[in-house]
């Protein structure tokens, strides 16, 4: 393995753990935002060009926006009085780490059949562009549904109800 | 270890970073900061694998993993809309505190 | 008598009218139970129903008697049956049947006139009663059943309708129930019968058990024709008797209690609280000669073992015979005794019959069927003239039944009086030209020349002496003096006249187809030819006992003038005789103390079981009743306390641990969205642990 592996690998990996572990919710946003460009990076550094720019455009310019808007809307950056952690943090904690138990197991275990091709392969913008309009255009056309309904959803549920309305 | 593996291993580590987060903390966003992670490392375990696994459909790892990305985006788009409502009427976005469907 | 008697047959020219003569008692019973649907307005078809039914019967027994006379006449004894199997039950039958002979034939016409007589004097008698037709309805119901008993060739068929004559009797008497002693009286009769009737259903359920059958003429296989006879004379029944005898006493008890014998007649003056043509018909001519008959028509049981001649015996005697002879003298005498001392015009009568009854019965004892019958035809023809009579004297005086309170109606009531006298003289036995005589001389005969003991006969003709006695006295007091009553007494209308006078002729001209010289009713009914002789007088004794009851019969009628011809002593002063032995007529007029020795014996210990039987019924099938059911409620107490206590409780409990239970589960939902995120993500981790582990193997 090579460093740029390594060091992309660690600041995805702070940047997901300060998005967790801080206080400060807008600091947490932030340090999300992190997280997400270090995929990205980790996508580039596995010759998905598309997939990495397509990461960085939506989440690190859409969801992570959205995030620090929702936190200012609702006062996240006031600290709360019972603390930042819910009730038996420990449990969660315990679980989440049994989770990864389990998948270092599986995949430390499995390294054997894991499959190791050498072989790039080679997409271009072009084909996925007439993947999407050709096999994949079923699914295209939900996920455009997807994102209309979550849009007018979205605004209807964030919307201020009318005073003396229903 | 494979690079795949190393990949892996990562994607898993975010993956419980993210979970751990989810489980842990008070505030709604960060839940949904949570999850988000939680959707990132599957991707990853998509595009890893669509690296270095056998090709006999060379689009489909990159594909599942925009779809990912776009229903991602939606997902967080409705959630924060909601954590924004329930702001509005109970003054707080504590998780502990919404509790209503108990019992 | 020298005739041989003719040889029976069973058969006889066109002989249709048997296979008809079930008719006669089944037309009156049927116009009874079409009465019995009108209603009570319908009087005037009441009693047109009733009179023509029996009219209708009538008819036919005249038929049918002509039949019989014409067969006699021919020289053939008829006997014709008719037999029908009633039930069967195994390899037993039981059967029914009716029969023609000169005996059944005679009755029947017997009984259908005097019968029809009563009816059409009813319609004048009973005019004003409001239950006039439920009064036609009983009488044609009665009939009919006497006509039954009468053809009955069944000693089965026989009880039942003598069972339904005993219960027409009982509506009868009682027929003005609402007065108490109406009621009291019929259920006495019913009562008293009963008990008679208990016997005799012994005496037919043995003769039934020995010959098998129940049928008396069976074409050689009845079981009054000799061979049933021959097998019953072999049974010995302990006591000396044979079964015959017992079987023949057990049937007399029956008939005793029927035709009021000692001790069994208590119910007949008691019977005198229906109303008159009641008590003419029922208590004088027909019902009470039932019993008569009934021994007449099993006579050859009775007589079995001795010898026997076509219906006379001829020499020795049997048990069951002496005991019929000693019962009916002994009752000829006790009856005519109280009878002596009765100041009712009905009672007087009514044990006047009880008194004549004895002499039927003793005439069948001593002297065979043909002496005792003779007696019961004339008897029921002066005595229903004599009841008739005395309803119109009740009907003329206003109701009033006390002979003291009578008097000089000789001018007020001339026809009523004509034709009483000729029934009184009659009855006491006025020599020549009454039947009455012919019929009691040949009684007397009878037992002049019977063979056990002479006893009896000085009984009856002392019996001849009170019969005349006691009925010159109630002539007497009611015809003659001068008048004791209230108000004016009046004639009575032609509808009850009229059956008097043909009454009265025949208690007059019955008289002589029984007379020695002409026989002609005991060789009518013994099946032999006769013919008028007037050598038939000249029978040795026959003049003697003729002069001997005549003179009894004047000292009697004489005596009684004497005492109380014109004489008309006022209702409260003491009779004549009282006045003499004052001892003797208390006894006499309180009829000798029997019912009040019934109610100490027999009606007390009844009384005293009633109430032991009434103390067991409460206190013990009680008390175990009311113990069963304190178990049960025990029983249910338990059950209940088992039901509350376990069953509730644990469904109870279990029902609350149910709940706790989900309560303790329901503490999952917490209603956090952290809480069920941990528990996916443990499911998750358990999952994949599980899938891994799996596939490494």
């Amino acid at each position: 393995m090579n460093f740029v592996f390594y060091g992309i690998a660690v600041l995805t990996v702070a940047g997901a753990l300060a998005a967790v572990l801080l206080k400060n919710t807008v600091h947490c946003a932030l340090a999300l935002t992190v997280a997400f460009a270090g995929l990205a990076l980790l996508f580039l550094e596995l010759d998905a060009q598309f997939a990495g720019f397509a990461q960085i455009l939506v989440y690190i310019g859409a969801v992570a926006i959205l995030v620090v808007f929702a936190i200012l809307l609702t006062r996240g950056s006031e600290t709360p009085k019972d603390g930042v952690y819910s009730k038996y943090p420990l449990v969660g904690l315990a679980i989440a780490a049994g989770v990864f138990a389990v998948l270092g197991w599986a995949v430390l275990g499995s390294q054997r059949v894991l499959p190791n091709e050498t072989a790039v392969p080679a997409v271009t913008v072009l084909q996925i562009g007439n993947a999407l309009m050709g096999r994949y255009v079923l699914p295209l056309e939900i996920v455009a549904l997807l994102l209309t309904a979550a849009l007018i959803g979205a605004v209807i549920v964030a919307m201020h109800e009318k005073e003396g309305s229903k | 270890m494979t690079p795949l593996a190393g990949y892996l291993l990562v994607a898993a580590l975010i993956f419980a970073i993210g979970l751990a987060g989810a489980l842990t903390r008070r505030n709604a966003i960060l839940v949904l900061i949570g999850i988000e992670l939680m959707l990132n490392a599957a991707n990853l375990n998509l595009i890893a694998f669509w690296r270095y696994g056998p090709h006999p459909e060379v689009l489909t790892g990159m594909m599942f993993a925009i779809f990912s990305i776009a229903v991602a985006a939606a997902e967080a788009a409705v959630g924060l809309g909601l954590v924004i409502q329930i702001h509005r009427k109970a003054h707080t976005t504590d998780l502990d505190a919404m509790n209503r469907m108990k019992g | 008598m020298a005739s041989v008697p003719f040889q029976p047959t069973t058969h006889y020219g066109p002989s249709g009218i048997c296979d008809y003569l079930w008719l006669t008692p089944v037309v009156p019973i049927v116009a009874s139970g079409v009465i019995a649907l009108l209603t009570q307005r319908k009087r005037r078809t009441a009693a047109w129903l009733a009179i023509g039914s029996l009219s209708f019967s009538l008819l036919l027994s005249l038929i049918a008697f002509a039949y019989v006379v014409d067969g006699w006449v021919h020289g053939v004894a008829v006997r014709e049956v008719v037999n029908f199997t009633w039930i069967q039950f195994g390899k037993t039958n039981v059967d029914l049947g009716w029969v023609l002979d000169p005996l059944s034939s005679v009755m029947l016409v017997m009984v259908s006139f005097v019968g029809l007589l009563i009816f059409i004097y009813s319609t004048g008698y009973m005019a004003e009663d409001e239950n006039y037709t439920r009064f036609f309805c009983f009488m044609s119901l009665f009939a009919g059943a006497m006509l039954g008993v009468v053809i009955a060739n069944s000693l089965l068929l026989l009880f039942m309708c003598w069972e339904l004559v005993g219960l027409t009797s009982y509506l009868l008497i009682g027929f003005w129930y609402q007065r108490p002693a109406a009621a009291a009286a019929a259920k006495k009769a019913f009562m008293t019968t009963r008990v008679g009737d208990v016997f005799f259903l012994l005496g037919i359920v043995w003769l039934f058990a020995q010959t098998g059958t129940l049928l008396f003429y069976n074409s050689g296989a009845g079981s009054i024709e000799p061979l049933a006879l021959d097998g019953l004379l072999a049974q010995h029944a302990g006591l000396g008797l044979t079964a015959a005898g017992a079987i023949g006493l057990l049937i007399f008890v029956g008939a005793a209690g029927k035709s009021g014998q000692f001790p069994l007649h208590v119910w007949l003056p008691d019977a005198m609280e229906g109303p008159t043509p009641v008590s003419a018909l029922i208590h004088a001519a027909t019902m009470v000669a039932a019993g008569v008959y009934l021994i007449a028509r099993v006579y050859p049981l009775m007589a079995a073992g001795a010898l026997m001649h076509a219906g006379g015996l001829t020499g020795g005697t049997t048990t069951a015979l002496t005991v019929v002879t000693w019962v009916g003298a002994f009752t000829a005498v006790f009856a005519a005794l109280i009878a002596v001392a009765q100041n009712d015009i009905k009672r007087i009568l009514a044990y006047s019959t009880v008194s004549q009854l004895g002499y039927m019965m003793a005439g069948l004892g001593m002297g065979g069927v043909a002496v005792g019958m003779f007696h019961l035809i004339t008897h029921a023809f002066f005595k229903a003239l004599l009841f008739l009579g005395a309803g119109s004297v009740i009907h003329g005086c206003h109701e009033e039944q006390d002979v003291r309170r009578m008097g000089g109606l000789r001018a007020d009531m001339p026809l009523t009086f004509v034709t009483y006298a000729i029934g009184m003289l009659a009855l006491s036995g006025f020599p020549l030209l009454f039947s009455g005589f012919w019929s009691k001389d040949g009684i007397l005969e009878a037992a002049q020349h019977w063979s056990v003991a002479k006893t009896p006969f000085y009984m009856l003709v002392f019996g001849v002496l009170l019969t005349a006695f006691y009925m010159t006295r109630q002539v007497g007091y009611v015809f003659f003096g001068h008048w004791r009553g209230h108000k004016t007494a009046h004639e009575s209308p032609a509808v009850m006249i009229v059956p008097l006078g043909i009454l009265a002729f025949f208690a007059m001209a019955l008289g002589f187809i029984g007379t020695p010289a002409w026989p002609w009713f005991r060789g009518f009914l013994e099946s032999r030819a006769v013919e008028f002789n007037w050598h038939g007088f000249a029978e040795p004794g026959m003049l003697a006992l003729m002069g001997t009851s005549t003179g009894v019969v004047f000292s009697g009628l004489g005596l009684g003038w004497w005492l109380y011809g014109n004489r008309s002593p006022k209702p409260e002063e003491p009779d004549v005789l009282e006045r003499a032995t004052p001892l003797v007529w208390g006894w006499l007029r309180d009829r000798l103390y029997v019912d009040e020795l019934y109610g100490v014996t027999v009606i007390a210990f009844y009384d005293w079981w009633a109430r032991v039987a009434d103390w067991l019924d409460r206190r013990m099938w009680g008390g175990v009743v009311a113990g069963v059911a304190w178990v049960f409620g025990q029983w249910a107490q338990l059950n209940r306390f088992l039901d509350t206590q376990w069953v509730d409780g644990s469904f109870d409990k279990g029902c609350e641990d149910l709940s706790t239970g989900g309560g303790l589960l329901a503490r999952v939902q917490t209603g956090r969205v952290q809480t069920y995120l941990r528990i996916l993500a443990l499911a998750v981790v358990a999952l994949a642990a599980i899938l891994i582990w799996s596939s490494r193997a």
